[in-house]
């Protein structure tokens, strides 16, 4: 494992065919703002859909890479996730503009809202609005974890899908423990892409 | 309301270290969160707490806003504040640093094997999370149609969820739901 072959300069992700339109800071700060205001049911949803379907700034592969590095770190992943992106396209600056756009509206916002609250007490209407936004929500990560499987499943190593499969079952319809299903699933997904290549 | 002063630094130290716990998301450390704000600290009643956690879902943004609303009904807007940094900053100059090392490193078979390996783990725990998700919201035959419904439409057409969530408030509102 020690071939340090010279990488790419990192603030030139390699893109597939066309180079990827290279954000300015204003553009990520909108973009970000958007994908926050936009992120009822959380912001996962949201952010694939702006940065690989609506902007193109990545490829559905680059989004997986990333947002699984995201996942594996401690904080809020999509958090993390704006902070990695901006800062690979536009420096530490970058960062930190991504950063703001995401959680300075929705901060403003729900400060509002929380001094509504503390107002006028407790919210049966909003609550029961709540019920079907959740439900609607569910269904919106369910489509979004479907589209960013596509690119596991067009692969042609079978070890990605079953390791995604297994771990779906184990946590998700089994609900297992984390800690005990990431023990056994993680080093055997590591070491079967370690042979893969 | 005591020392305001002592109940920032409590909800600064409080909250990174609770982002230290947030692997996979704010939420895995909403459990602890309620335990120290309920249980331990007295910030605020248990039904005080399901609003604020309603209220944060309710309201766009990352599910970390859930720790902005605890700040701002514990210290006001200074306590807003300090809890939203506490949760983000230690845990974002990490990630700078570990996404730098990443992007130095493109390319590196390490690299890839480490990506690879993650990537399908991830899939598989954001499916779950999904399908945890559902099975919380949906009691009744039409949350279920809902979220089924949503899948679908926000798979095979391209319509802009937002329209789809005003809808599902609506029937919520009209108490279908």
């Amino acid at each position: 494992m020690n071939d340090v072959t010279p990488a790419p300069r990192a603030t030139e992700p390699v893109a597939a065919a066309a180079a990827p339109p290279r954000p300015s800071l204003s553009e990520l700060f909108i973009a970000y703002a958007l994908i926050s205001l936009y992120g009822f049911g959380g912001v996962l949803a949201w952010s694939r859909r702006m940065m690989v379907e609506e902007r193109r700034w990545l490829t559905p592969e680059q989004f997986n890479e990333a947002y699984a590095l995201c996942s594996f770190l401690p904080g809020p992943n999509i958090v993390n996730f704006s902070v990695i992106f901006g800062s690979r396209v536009r420096g530490p600056l970058g960062g930190l503009v991504a950063l703001v756009g995401l959680l300075g509206p929705p901060m403003v916002l729900i400060v509002i809202i929380g001094a509504l609250y503390a107002h006028y007490g407790d919210l049966p209407a909003l609550r029961r609005a709540l019920i079907g936004v959740t439900a609607a929500a569910a269904g919106l990560i369910m489509s979004t974890v479907a589209k960013m499987a596509l690119p596991l499943f067009r692969n042609r190593a079978v070890g990605g899908p079953v390791i995604a499969l297994a771990t779906f079952g184990a946590i998700g319809i089994a609900q297992w423990p984390l800690p005990i299903v990431l023990a056994v699933v993680l080093p055997i997904s590591l070491a079967l892409a370690l042979v893969r290549r | 309301m005591k020392d305001l002063g002592g109940t920032l630094g409590t909800l600064a130290w409080f909250f990174a270290l609770m982002s230290l716990f947030a692997i996979g998301g704010a939420n895995s450390a909403v459990p602890e969160i309620h335990r120290f704000a309920v249980d331990v600290q007295h910030w605020m009643t248990d039904p005080q707490f399901s609003d604020i956690f309603g209220l944060a879902q309710l309201t766009p943004g990352p599910n970390v806003m859930v720790v902005t609303l605890i700040g701002y009904h514990v210290a006001g807007l200074a306590g807003a504040l300090v809890a939203t940094l506490a949760m983000c900053g230690p845990t974002c100059l990490l990630a700078f640093y570990v996404g730098r090392t990443f992007d130095r490193f493109r390319g590196a078979s390490w690299q890839v094997a480490l990506a690879g390996g993650l990537v399908p783990v991830t899939l598989g725990l954001t499916a779950a999370s999904a399908v945890i998700v559902a099975r919380a919201a949906d009691d009744t035959w039409v949350a279920v149609g809902i979220t089924v419904a949503t899948a679908l439409m926000t798979c095979w057409i391209r319509v802009n969820p937002l329209w789809i969530f005003a809808v599902a408030a609506l029937l919520g509102l009209s108490g279908v739901v």
